[in-house]
């Protein structure tokens, strides 16, 4: 089954990027904007049709690889 | 003495360092990551360059291959594990030393000679340098280091810090940060001080031809320091 993870910047975290984005979009007229936080999402295929345990097996792969806690945060989202 | 460097697919200063150390008397090794055993050493060298094309996060990669959990249990028995540039990115992605490398502040790549003070000579690394203030060359696009609150008194309260980057007087001030690094650092410590990370290059300084003589300065009092 299919998992997502939504990778995000803790709030404490500097983000020069998405600030770049937010400067930018707010030059092309989008200026109703207070913040742009910028992420990473991945797509992840498990072997596996149990979906608490397809889940458990991302969320381990997130701790130890595809997340860096000090800066991150990750949420795990049930796809298929 | 006996030194290893590591080299990663897209490191690129395994050799500037091979040189370097050779240069100054150890017998170096290169290593390549995917073996299992580190020969044996007095000092592991993580050089560096852009190790797995910087996927995911700069060294997130390079820090699960093959050689590095023998590198990590060498690091931990006490052995000396520097890492430079994206060597140190990779330190910080082991956990060896506290904190993070984020992208610049101002998002451009980065590569001038800077000057950093050094913050602390109780370790092997810099024990009896006669100088506080060093010429080193930085090359980086992630060298904007970050930890948490916690985190950075706990460095503080350990006297982690190695060095700063500062002006030619050894003034520490924002005018000076490259990079937007927390409190000006260029270089950390794991507790025991027997693993150093570093954003500058003191292999790129061992010729007056290469623009300065501040690694070589460096490099001849960390194999005496070793002797």
């Amino acid at each position: 089954m299919k998992v997502s993870a939504i990778i995000t910047l803790k709030k404490d975290v500097l983000d020069p990027q998405g600030k770049v984005i937010h400067q930018a979009l707010d030059g092309m007229g989008f200026e109703n904007i207070s913040e742009v936080r910028q992420g990473k999402y991945f797509e992840i295929d498990v072997n596996e049709n149990d979906p608490n345990k397809a889940k458990a097996v991302v969320e381990e792969m997130c701790k130890k690889l595809l997340a860096n806690l000090v800066i991150e945060n990750y949420k795990i989202i049930e796809t298929q | 003495m006996k030194s290893s460097v590591i080299t990663f697919p897209g490191s690129n200063c395994d050799r500037d360092m091979d040189v370097a150390l050779k240069k100054f008397g150890f017998n170096n090794k290169m290593v390549w990551h995917d073996d299992n055993e580190l020969p044996k050493s007095d000092l592991v060298v993580l050089p560096g360059g852009f190790s797995y094309g910087d996927y995911l996060r700069c060294g997130s990669m390079a820090s699960k291959s093959k050689i590095m959990q023998s590198v990590i249990n060498f690091a931990k028995s006490g052995g000396l594990v520097m890492g430079i540039c994206n060597g140190f990115q990779i330190l910080v992605e082991t956990g060896l030393v506290p904190g993070v490398l984020l992208r610049n502040k101002y998002l451009e790549f980065i590569c001038k000679n800077v000057f950093v003070k050094l913050d602390n000579k109780e370790n092997t690394y810099f024990k009896n340098l006669n100088k506080d203030i060093l010429e080193f060359h930085i090359a980086h696009n992630e060298g904007n280091y970050f930890c948490t609150k916690d985190q950075l008194k706990e460095i503080k309260d350990n006297n982690q810090i190695a060095i700063y980057y500062c002006n030619k007087e050894g003034k520490i001030e924002d005018q000076y940060n490259p990079n937007g690094s927390i409190k000006n650092i260029a270089g950390i410590f794991n507790k025991e001080k027997n693993v150093l990370g570093m954003m500058p290059h003191p292999e790129r300084m061992i010729d007056q031809s290469l623009s300065g003589e501040d690694g070589s300065i460096f490099f001849k009092n960390l194999i005496n320091n070793i002797k």
